[in-house]
């Protein structure tokens, strides 16, 4: 086995460690603690990130790589399989493996359409034919089917509320000792009770429903297959890591650029605000698919030309997810870009500013120390309202067919591969409804954090409550 | 204000230019001229020669940026960079790949684009407005949260999910209208319809909530208080005052929009076969037809500034302060 560390995994982790360090450092200086805090006491906040860290923990699984060692061996060097497959491929590796001939309805036992099936006694009888996998230990999937998908998923259930409850009850455990301990701590008021509430429903919810498919796909395809008869499950929980990749690295790409031009130009002002002015009209003149569909088309030309560069096709994918996060960081950062011009403007005119400019600080430090920090909430509410227009815009590039490589999973590769099979007979919707499911949930969820972080930071809304 | 606006379109200049050299690059950073001769006369047929001929046809025989061999002005005159973009000025786009005139297509196909695009835009303006000014009438209840939620829940759903769940429903399970395609004259009342609709659903969430928070804003403000102490009826505040001075903020992001609508919409005119200008770009994408595409960029950014401008202009119609200079 030898582990790959491929670009977009190298990005992931990273913003993982920063995303790590960053909380390290919040937790101890109060005032940065403050708005956490309100995020805290946002009910649907909490939920939404409970839900979405679900989304994050099937993307980090699926952003650990390796290539499986062959058994046989070349004059003793060993050789690694060209598949790069990751840990999350291993955890699900009956989803990946059990493939029908191929499209099958969601926890069927037999195929979608009737086909020629040679009985027994030699003749030919046209009927639905049996899956390989799906339902397989059914002798009689007719009568018996029903029964055996509401016992499995009713222990599936009861076991993850049973597993749910128990971690519940440690969790509760732990804190209340930690909270005796530290007497009148910040522990014991970081919920409310309606969102304590509210979290203990979630997590109860989503248990149950992880534990009844969990208990269900090892013996039927819950989502259903697709046309060559992979699990449709598999194929939408691969494509989380996807979106993932493009909603938070595309914001990583361009948050440099944002950042300096736009601080910069505030600042400076002169002929460096006209050069970036001038820079950012070009970008956001040009209409914005057009640019990335001339980018990824002259990319995909090049990656083409040099078949050399690439050790397995993953890698060569992988690239050309990375060059479509970054191109859509240059397309996206203008706007960033304006609005922390404009707001530096504002801040350089401002007491504290001038006093720091009359007790000569330099011009780095006053950036540093006073600027960058009073700028920040606007570039983290950027970032998290960004998140989900990014998940969204990369099913619509993919459907154009100038997003992701088709050979990685996504949204986009998923409605685009399913976008005529609404007009097969009979209907084969689960794909479509599997992509469009996943899909929402997770703009959803990612939205309506969004909101709560943005009601939390944002210093026009009018507070008088204090933490 | 005349000297303003003569301002405004000569400081396009250098944009265009930039936006110009920006897809210029973009195409011939990877990918040569002999490369597009190589892809457009295919594999089989390909000699130096033939390469040679293509190019010398399609005027790519020359150097890119800088002529070192030729004279004076022509040391950046005499380029496929200059041959290529000066042209654009006068609006004059060349011949695609396939030998057509690109200024003429683009011309018939602005028709059916726009068909879809300004019922869309405006249908769309006047149910976002009304429904945001209702939310805001109805602010603080449950009706005003439903509704937030509500957009919460349609911005989160897919783009794609409204064309691909309309076109079924519509077309196949109620037959009301065609898939796609698109005729001329009266009959493209039937082909528009379903767009249009699904356009104007597929950014209600989004737009409606941006609007609430615009109508929130004002809704806060001295003159509204004095109104209402006027005993004015809250419809009436909302509609006399309130939207009009909501004005500004709306007309900053809806009139940079308007010159855009030329363009057509990509997606919606890919799915239901609308021969209009986001039809042809797409097309000209995956032809890999580079004098379309950057055809089609340019007018993009051209329609972009003029919308810049427009919006300047529209502020001075809604609000006498504003002076241009």
């Amino acid at each position: 086995m030898k582990a790959v560390i491929l670009w977009t995994d190298a990005m992931i982790f990273l913003l993982l460690a920063t995303a790590i360090a960053g909380t390290w450092w919040i937790r101890k200086r109060p005032h940065l603690m403050l708005p956490w805090q309100r995020v805290a006491q946002s009910s649907v906040g909490m939920v939404s990130l409970l839900v979405l860290s679900l989304f994050v923990l099937v993307g980090l699984l699926d952003s650990l790589h390796y290539r499986a060692a062959l058994p046989e061996k070349n004059n003793g060097q060993v050789v690694y399989s060209p598949e790069v497959l990751s840990a999350f491929d291993t955890l699900a590796s009956g989803l990946r493996s059990r493939t029908e001939k191929t499209y099958s309805a969601p926890l069927a036992a037999c195929l979608y359409a009737k086909e020629s099936i040679e009985t027994a006694d030699g003749k030919i009888m046209r009927d639905y034919p049996r899956l390989k996998y799906g339902g397989a230990h059914l002798a009689d999937p007719q009568g018996e089917l029903m029964g055996d998908v509401v016992r499995r998923a009713g222990v599936g259930a009861f076991a993850g509320l049973l597993i749910a409850m128990v971690f519940v009850a440690v969790a509760g455990w732990i804190k209340r000792s930690v909270s005796t301990r530290k007497v009148g701590g910040g522990y014991a008021t970081l919920y409310p009770p309606y969102t304590r509430r509210s979290l203990l429903m979630t997590t109860l919810i989503l248990s149950i429903l992880i534990g009844a498919v969990a208990n269900l796909a090892p013996v039927y395809h819950v989502l259903g297959t697709d046309k060559v008869g992979i699990d449709v499950l598999y194929l939408a929980l691969k494509s989380i890591r996807t979106g993932l990749v493009i909603g938070t690295v595309t914001t990583l790409v361009m948050l440099p650029f944002a950042l300096l031009l736009g601080i910069a130009a505030g600042y400076l002002r002169g002929w460096v605000d006209d050069v970036i002015q001038y820079v950012y009209t070009v970008l956001s003149s040009i209409p914005s698919v057009l640019l990335i569909a001339a980018a990824v088309l002259m990319m995909q030309v090049y990656i083409e030309m040099h078949p050399e560069w690439f050790e397995t096709a993953a890698a060569r994918a992988d690239l050309r997810l990375l060059f479509l996060c970054l191109i859509l960081g240059v397309t996206s950062w203008t706007g960033l870009c304006r609005l922390l011009r404009g707001e530096t403007l504002k801040l350089r005119e401002m007491e504290y500013i001038q006093a720091a400019q009359a007790f000569g600080v330099s011009s780095f430090r006053i950036l540093t120390r006073h600027i960058v920090p009073n700028v920040m909430h606007i570039v983290l509410i950027s970032v998290v309202m960004d998140f989900s227009s990014l998940v969204l815009a990369e099913a619509v590039l993919s459907y154009v067919g100038v997003g992701v490589d088709p050979s990685t999973m996504s949204f986009g590769t998923l409605i685009n591969a399913a976008r005529m099979e609404m007009g097969r007979e009979p209907m084969v919707w689960w794909t479509l409804a599997a992509a469009f499911g996943f899909m929402l949930v997770l703009v959803l969820a990612a939205n309506l954090f969004a909101d709560a972080v943005r009601d939390a930071f944002d210093p026009r809304l009018n507070r008088t409550e204090t933490v | 204000m005349i000297a303003y606006l003569i301002r405004r379109i000569l400081y396009a200049i250098p944009i265009l230019i930039g936006v110009n050299l920006l897809t210029f690059a973009l195409f011939f950073v990877v990918n040569t001229p002999d490369d597009m001769a190589r892809m457009q006369l295919g594999i089989k047929r390909v000699t130096p020669d033939a390469i040679e001929k293509w190019k010398q046809q399609h005027g790519y025989d020359k150097p890119l940026l800088f002529n070192a061999m030729a004279e004076g002005a022509g040391k950046f005159g005499d380029t496929i960079f200059f041959q290529k973009s000066a042209s654009m000025f006068v609006f004059d786009f060349g011949y695609s790949d396939d030998g057509r005139n690109i200024s003429r297509e683009i011309a018939t196909r602005m028709m059916p684009s726009l068909a879809i695009a300004l019922p869309t835009f405006f249908v769309g303006l006047l149910i976002y407005i009304t429904f945001a000014l209702l939310m805001t009438l109805f602010r603080a209840t449950a009706l005003d949260i439903a509704g937030v939620a509500l957009c919460v829940l349609l911005m989160s759903v897919s783009g794609l999910f409204y064309i691909i769940g309309g076109q079924f429903m519509a077309s196949k399970l109620w037959h009301w209208v065609p898939i796609s395609g698109y005729a001329g004259g009266m009959d493209s009342i039937k082909f528009v319809l379903l767009p249009v609709l699904i356009g104007v659903m597929g950014s209600v969430g989004a737009s409606s909530r941006w609007y609430r928070t615009i109508f929130l804003e004002e809704i806060g403000k001295d003159y509204v208080r004095t109104a209402r102490a006027k005993g004015l009826s809250e419809l009436r505040v909302l509609f006399r005052h309130v939207l009009k001075n909501a004005m500004i903020p709306i007309l900053t992001g809806v009139v940079v929009v308007i010159p855009l609508l030329f363009m057509g919409s990509l997606l919606t005119e890919s799915f239901f076969g609308i021969p209009g200008l986001g039809s042809y770009t797409i097309d000209a994408i995956n032809a890999q037809d580079f004098g379309v595409v950057r055809a089609m960029v340019f007018l993009g950014s051209v329609l972009y500034i003029a919308g810049l401008i427009l919006t300047d202009i529209s502020y001075t119609i809604v609000d006498p302060r504003v002076r241009l200079q």
